[in-house]
């Protein structure tokens, strides 16, 4: 391993973390839960994986509280693959983060798959090295969560159901408000970040922009080809799988084919191509029948 | 400036990034992720991103040849992930590359995102200021051929940028920063004449 450029490095700034999120942009990052299944995403074209002890789906089966995975778990998928690896903490438990930095992972997800720490207080990622990635619903939520250092974004969807209705809801929100503030005369930018509960510089950065001022990937019922290009089309960076590879009936081939539908977002031919002879999606649970004391999207704030 | 296209390879990374400042300068700009997409390109630009991926991609919609084909003649720079695709060899890489470039390369030399940084970096043939720049997981060149140009070495010695006639490759990333000398120094390479 070479050093960096000794004292003249500076490593862990906002560039370089968020950065690393600008690289892995049209790519797929796929949930897996040992070395093999690392292996197979791997050779699929994942982007990076998400180690953790359970899919969200079975997270949601188990019920209990879910928390940081095992240490030697996550070592076991690092030594597994070459491609980024990221680990989830739960909101506010900022020694699992630290836990995570010192396994020297590559992108800390603080999740509300998890069960949460901490009901009034996110981690302070400003103190860390490692770049996070957290869920949002809407602007307001996305720019507190940027406010807080997350370097990357991704809407958070309704996680282990399959269902992508909660994703492309907000999906279409986060790029609603945007368009919306895109619209505001700058003098009234103080009113609107009080309503979004978000600093002011923030919501002029998006004006500005007409976009985050970090990557937001989608997340939380992608299941299937077709789903990952829906997703891009609405304006996603790039796709989060979670329980849809490895609780469909072949899940290296389910793996390519949601790689190849976000890269050909806009190709309905490669799409129809990759989509045949999938097998089996996950079998997956329609969110409009869930009670609201399951629903994880309303887990942080 | 005489209008030009240039494609970016477009099939994973940032190469969003590398559209903008070429917009910027003022130049039309195509994504490329077919080999019909090459077609009456002036150059190309193969993006930062994940190495696996793009390698993958590459092989699996028949891009392979028509690159190496299209390198033959037209100016094409690699950042980061592209850098990788298009050397000679590159370790940890379970794919072929283009091999388009006399280099060997070293995958996630320095290390793992924590180990990730930016750093002030001279840069033969760049007047001005040194360049800010961005090394994200990134690789390094070990051997470079005859025929290679060393255009920036970290203070450890280490080759960080190369150039062979037409062929540029950058261990760090340009595109994500607001300096577009080294965009422009790209759009000044010619054809090649062999």
């Amino acid at each position: 391993m070479v050093d960096s450029n000794g004292a003249s490095a500076d490593k862990g700034t906002f560039t370089v973390k968020k950065g690393f999120a600008q690289m892995l942009k049209g790519g797929v990052i796929m949930d897996v839960v040992t070395p093999e299944h690392a292996r197979i995403a791997e050779e699929a074209g994942a982007c990076a994986v998400m180690a953790l002890e359970r899919v969200p789906a079975d997270i949601r089966r188990d019920g209990g509280v879910a928390r940081m995975s095992d240490p030697s778990m996550i070592e076991g998928i690092k030594a597994a693959v070459t491609i980024p690896v990221m680990a989830k903490c739960r909101i506010g438990h900022f020694v699992e983060a630290q836990v995570l930095q010192a396994l020297e992972i590559d992108y800390i997800d603080e999740s509300e798959v998890l069960t949460p720490a901490d009901e009034a207080h996110h981690v302070d990622k400003h103190q860390f090295t490692v770049p996070f990635v957290c869920g949002c619903r809407n602007l307001g939520e996305a720019l507190r969560r940027i406010s807080e250092g997350a370097a990357m974004i991704r809407t958070k969807g309704e996680a282990g159901t399959g269902d992508v209705v909660e994703a492309v809801r907000h999906m279409r929100q986060v790029m609603d408000d945007i368009r919306r503030l895109q619209n505001t005369p700058d003098d009234e930018l103080y009113a609107v970040a009080k309503e979004l509960g978000a600093p002011v510089e923030l919501v002029r950065e998006v004006k500005e922009l007409g976009r985050l001022p970090v990557v937001m990937f989608t997340a939380g019922g992608i299941a299937t080809p077709a789903d990952a290009a829906l997703m891009m089309q609405l304006g996603s960076d790039g796709v989060f799988v979670g329980s849809g590879i490895f609780k469909s009936s072949n899940p290296a081939l389910m793996a390519k084919a949601i790689v190849q539908a976000t890269t050909h977002f806009r190709d309905p031919k490669i799409i129809a191509d990759v989509s045949r002879g999938l097998g089996e999606a996950m079998r997956g649970i329609s969110v409009a029948s869930l009670p609201e004391s399951e629903l994880l999207a309303t887990r942080g704030w | 400036m005489q209008m030009v296209t240039v494609g970016v390879l477009a099939l994973q990374g940032d190469f969003a990034e590398h559209e903008a400042i070429l917009r910027r300068l003022g130049v039309d700009v195509r994504e490329v992720r077919l080999p019909s997409d090459l077609t009456d390109l002036d150059s190309l630009i193969i993006p930062g991103g994940e190495s696996t991926t793009i390698s993958r991609l590459l092989a699996m919609y028949g891009l392979m040849q028509p690159l190496r084909d299209f390198a033959q003649h037209k100016p094409v720079w690699g950042t980061c992930a592209g850098m990788i695709v298009m050397a000679k060899t590159a370790t940890n890489l379970d794919r072929e590359t283009l091999n388009l470039m006399d280099i060997e390369v070293v995958r996630n030399a320095f290390g793992r995102q924590i180990d990730s940084f930016e750093t002030a970096l001279a840069f033969d043939e760049l007047d001005g200021e040194p360049v800010k720049a961005v090394f994200i997981r990134a690789p390094l060149i070990r051997q470079v051929g005859e025929g290679v140009k060393v255009l920036a070495r970290l203070d450890s010695g280490e080759v960080v940028a190369a150039r062979q006639g037409h062929l540029l490759v950058t261990a760090f990333h340009p595109e994500l920063t607001d300096d577009a000398r080294l965009h422009k120094y790209f759009l000044s390479f010619g054809d090649n004449d062999d």
